[in-house]
């Protein structure tokens, strides 16, 4: 499980997280709502060890960030992570080299799953096609916890059922995913657990069935009135 | 996939669980028939997994369904069961109805007359 306290991640000018205390479960999905700009990438980077928060603590299943925790997090970026000279089969055995827990027919099968082919060059793909690929490459690791970072970012509404279906079957009781949306109507379904947050700073967090019946809205309807 | 238009402003576990119903009373889901993993459920209405086992949960609980263990989960043979929910769906309705019906300021005898009239015309 992973716990952050109090996470602080200030730049010279600019606080990106400002205090975010979270606790992720396993066998939950998460929604990171929030607009642009409102800290769900660094806070998701610094689960990912990618970025050093200033000050607070985060832990995974008691363990600092670092290697070992990289090994069961897998962190899908907003950009792509390929070069344009590969192909998708390529992407696959870059992954391949780069995670233990990567597994290739997992990802064959995803990539087959979402109308795509092994011989496509990444650099020709569209954005919603790279965007499949992106979600298939992270999700054919056999990681604990998920982040996704905007997985449905310029996904048009076919490839959105597939995304949506094969983030479902990375579900289960042991794993945990976690993806950030400003897009949340997409979301509302498939969700476990809202967090909503402005300007670096948690607003509302807790399980979305719940929020949902205490305020008589939906997850869309809170989201307007939050960032209106 | 399936497509279920989603009301916001009901849980979604309800909706899914009132679809699940009517195909058991219109019989596209027949008596003693295997039901999907609560994992397919999830993904066929795109909800999400643990909502999935709540439905089943609340099914069993009403005992329209049953778990074998090891084998799945699978639709009750018990055919009064099936009427029970049949006429529950159908009570709720007709209440609606007659609600609506009751607040445009129309009679008992005007309904019943309205409702065979309009019934024959299809």
């Amino acid at each position: 499980m992973l716990v952050c306290r109090d996470l602080v991640k200030s730049y010279r000018n600019k606080t990106a997280v400002s205090g975010i205390s979270l606790d992720v479960e396993p066998g939950k999905i998460y929604a990171l709502l929030g607009p642009n700009g409102s800290g769900k990438t660094t806070w998701m980077k610094i689960v990912a060890g990618l970025v050093k928060p200033t000050s607070g603590t985060i832990t995974y299943n008691g363990e600092p960030i670092g290697a070992n925790t990289k090994r069961k997090i897998a962190y899908m970026p907003t950009e792509p992570f390929f070069y344009d000279y590969m192909t998708i089969a390529n992407v696959g055995k870059y992954y391949q080299d780069f995670f233990d827990d990567f597994d290739p027919n997992r990802f064959e099968e995803l990539i087959k799953q979402m109308d795509l082919n092994m011989t496509d060059k990444a650099k020709s793909l569209s954005s919603g096609l790279a965007a499949k690929l992106k979600i298939a490459a992270t999700l054919a690791r056999k990681a604990e916890l998920y982040l996704l970072d905007e997985p449905l970012n310029g996904v048009d509404i076919i490839a959105r059922d597939h995304v949506i279906t094969a983030i479902l079957e990375a579900a289960n009781e042991n794993s945990s995913i976690v993806l950030s949306s400003h897009l949340v109507d997409e979301l509302e379904k498939i969700i476990d657990n809202a967090v909503f947050i402005k300007d670096g700073s948690m607003v509302l967090c807790g399980e979305a069935e719940k929020i949902r019946a205490e305020r008589g809205k939906s997850i869309v309807d809170l989201y307007k009135e939050i960032y209106a | 996939m399936y497509e279920l238009e989603f009301d916001n402003n009901v849980p979604i576990y309800i909706q899914v669980l009132n679809n699940i119903k009517s195909d058991i009373v219109k019989g596209a889901l027949l008596p003693g028939e295997k039901m999907l993993s609560a994992r397919d459920l999830a993904i066929k209405y795109q909800i999400n997994p643990n909502t999935a086992s709540r439905i089943y949960k609340e099914l069993e609980a009403e005992e329209l369904c049953y778990t074998k263990r090891g084998l799945g989960t699978f639709v009750t043979e018990d055919q009064e069961k099936v009427e029970n929910i049949k006429e529950e769906m159908s009570n709720a309705l007709i209440d609606t109805f007659i609600k609506g019906m009751k607040e445009l300021g129309f009679s008992k005898e005007q309904l019943i007359e309205m409702i065979s009239e309009r019934y024959e015309r299809g």
